[in-house]
């Protein structure tokens, strides 16, 4: 086991009260997984992801565990983290675009970082530029100034960089949403050769576009207004998915093949909750067309087979 | 059937760099046409000049060369009455809807502005039955999004707001910019249903995306850019069914499918590679099959 999360909760501090954002979250992540986060925005995906490595300000640690390869991470104490960022634990952020730091060459920025982390850099530039490599980049890059990178490049160099100090787990925040399909599908392989290299254990991989986890994910756990919904292994949330939110978005998304005047796809009715102060129960029931009175109480997130999870009363009866 | 909108040879150029000091040449020689009761979908990746010709049809920005006409006049040439007539029969609705809205002021205030601006004589009762009719046709409920400030609805909401403000126009034709792509998938597929039963209301949308099956789903016709280029035109199962040119095939192949894996999916399309070479300037649209044109090298 990779990672063992126990009922996470992490909120959001604001002036009308907390917003919970992740709300009792359990889930494992086994060695060498590839996990996809999927949801709609606003439903808690990035702020899990987040309070796995960092605790902004605004958020606020609640309870929960976090076990990172059997031991625990303190993700409620910022500092105590610090030994863990990037090291055992990393991530490439959403705007990989703007994560670099404009004022320093590609080389230097990196040699700072990993003295912050006590390694030498001296060291450890080879390999450096030996994974620039692989993904099509050259040793140029390391006297270059981030601005003279293009979007695609400057994604490869945080990707490479996030990962050079082998981590245990990667999140790789919505890294395609802001690409082409081409320089997409490119950035997507990637993951999955870092995975299959060695250069990660495993991997979560949040994002709101669940045709790119049908391409790298191994599994899918979909999260619903800061609970979870369901999670079990890609083709089976794909084809065959239970619970009654999964199975509506999964028949909402267009593919191509599929024409308007053939076929005709329809949406959710209604708009996620508000999560300052969420309905009790089961989070989803107002647009849920088989919800009863049992689901003003809140349904487990438990195993209904092997390896498929669901947190639903109706299906999982 | 007569062309509703026509744009003939249009090139942009924008100045960019220092002073102006530099040319950007961000659509090239684009000719295609929408028709009354027609969904065309202009598909690009970023910088293929997509957004710049919706921008250029609804004349917020000008053609440096060729011509854009509308029921057969020049878009270019209208001015005072003319234009404001223009603006009733076309419209647009943008991206990002949030930044579409003012957020000092109640949602609906768009409407007030349409009938401030277009139809000042209609009296209240009147107004307010037509407003009725267009949130009807886009699906929204009155009582959920009138009064309401823009931070209190939905991206999808608002989106669907902007439509209903077209429709009061009664307009003729929309140009839809990556209307979708703000939106969360669980409402997405529903605005796209709007431009569908728009359509069958005689409407001509120019729906501009990035996203291939979003554009295969609705569109009768797919122009595709790149570059600034056409290069490919034609039915849209024409151009997804039987793709010619080697960026199409390429683009295809990338898409993510729920259903297909990628390697699957990239057998199917021969010849592709994600190193396809840009075409030339002066290569010529040729037609391989009745109203399927394909870029080819001079």
């Amino acid at each position: 086991m990779s990672l063992a999360v126990d009922d996470l909760q992490v909120y959001y501090r604001t002036l009308h009260g907390d917003v919970r954002a992740v709300d009792g979250v359990t889930f494992d992540l086994a060695d060498g997984e590839i996990m996809g986060l999927a949801g709609e925005s606003g439903c808690g995906k990035s702020s899990l992801g987040h309070s796995l490595i960092y605790l902004t300000g605004r958020m606020k640690y609640i309870g929960g565990t976090v076990d990172l390869d059997g031991a625990p991470l303190p993700i409620w104490d910022f500092e105590a983290m610090n030994e863990h960022r990037f090291k055992r634990i990393s991530v490439i952020p959403q705007y990989a675009m703007s994560a670099l730091n404009p004022t320093r060459k590609i080389g230097r920025l990196t040699a700072e970082l990993l003295r912050s982390r006590g390694v030498s850099y001296r060291d450890n530039v080879k390999e450096f530029v030996r994974r620039l490599e692989l993904v099509g980049l050259t040793d140029e890059v390391l006297e270059m100034y981030p601005m003279e990178l293009s979007g695609g490049m400057k994604q490869r160099t945080v990707m490479v960089i996030s990962t050079l100090l082998n981590p245990s787990l990667l999140i790789a925040d919505e890294i395609t949403s802001a690409l082409d399909v081409s320089t997409q599908k490119a950035v997507a392989e990637m993951l999955v050769e870092f995975r299959d290299r060695g250069f990660v254990k495993s991997m979560i991989v949040i994002t709101h576009d669940i045709s790119i986890l049908s391409q790298v994910a191994d599994t899918i756990l979909v999260m619903y207004a800061g609970h979870l919904a369901e999670k079990a292994p890609t083709s089976v949330i794909i084809n065959s998915p239970q619970h009654p939110y999964t199975k509506r978005l999964i028949s909402s998304l267009p593919e191509v093949g599929v024409r308007y005047a053939e076929k005709r796809l329809t949406g959710i009715p209604g708009v996620p909750p508000r999560l300052l102060d969420p309905p009790k129960g089961c989070r989803f029931r107002d647009r849920c067309p088989i919800a009863t009175a049992k689901c003003l109480e809140r349904p487990p997130f438990r195993e209904t087979e092997s390896g498929h999870e669901l947190a639903c009363w109706e299906v999982a009866a | 059937m007569t062309q509703l909108v026509e744009l003939e040879d249009c090139t942009k150029v924008y100045r960019v760099g220092a002073f102006g000091s530099k040319r950007l040449t961000a659509v090239r020689n684009v000719s295609f046409g929408v028709k009354a009761g027609e969904v065309v979908s202009l598909i690009g990746e970023s910088g293929s000049g997509k957004s710049t010709i919706g921008r250029m049809i609804l004349r917020l920005s000008p053609v440096t060369s060729g011509a854009i006409r509308f029921k057969g006049d020049d878009v270019a040439a209208l001015e005072g009455r003319a234009l404001k007539e223009y603006y009733r029969q076309a419209q647009g609705v943008f991206q990002d809807p949030f930044s579409s809205y003012n957020p000092i002021y109640k949602a609906d205030r768009v409407f007030t502005l349409i009938k401030d601006a277009f139809f000042p004589r209609v009296d209240a009762a009147e107004w307010g039955r037509r407003i009725d009719a267009s949130l009807d046709a886009v699906a929204l409920d009155p009582t959920q999004v009138l009064h309401k400030y823009p931070h209190q609805l939905s991206g999808g909401q608002l989106q669907r707001l902007l439509v209903a403000r077209a429709l009061l126009l009664d307009i003729d034709f929309l140009v839809a910019d990556e209307i979708i792509s703000m939106l969360d998938a669980s409402t997405r597929i529903d605005v796209l249903n709007l431009l569908g039963e728009l359509k069958s209301r005689g409407l001509g949308i120019l729906f501009v995306t990035h996203d291939l099956s979003l554009g295969n789903y609705i569109s009768d016709r797919t122009v595709i850019l790149r570059r600034g280029l056409i290069v490919e035109l034609g039915a849209t199962e024409k151009v997804f069914g039987n793709p010619q040119h080697a960026y199409t095939r390429m683009l295809l192949a990338s898409v993510p499918q729920l259903h297909h894996h990628w390697e699957d999916v990239a057998a199917g399309y021969t010849r592709a590679g994600n190193a396809v070479e840009p075409d030339s300037p002066d290569s010529v649209l040729v037609e391989c099959e009745p109203g399927h044109l394909v870029r080819e090298a001079a």
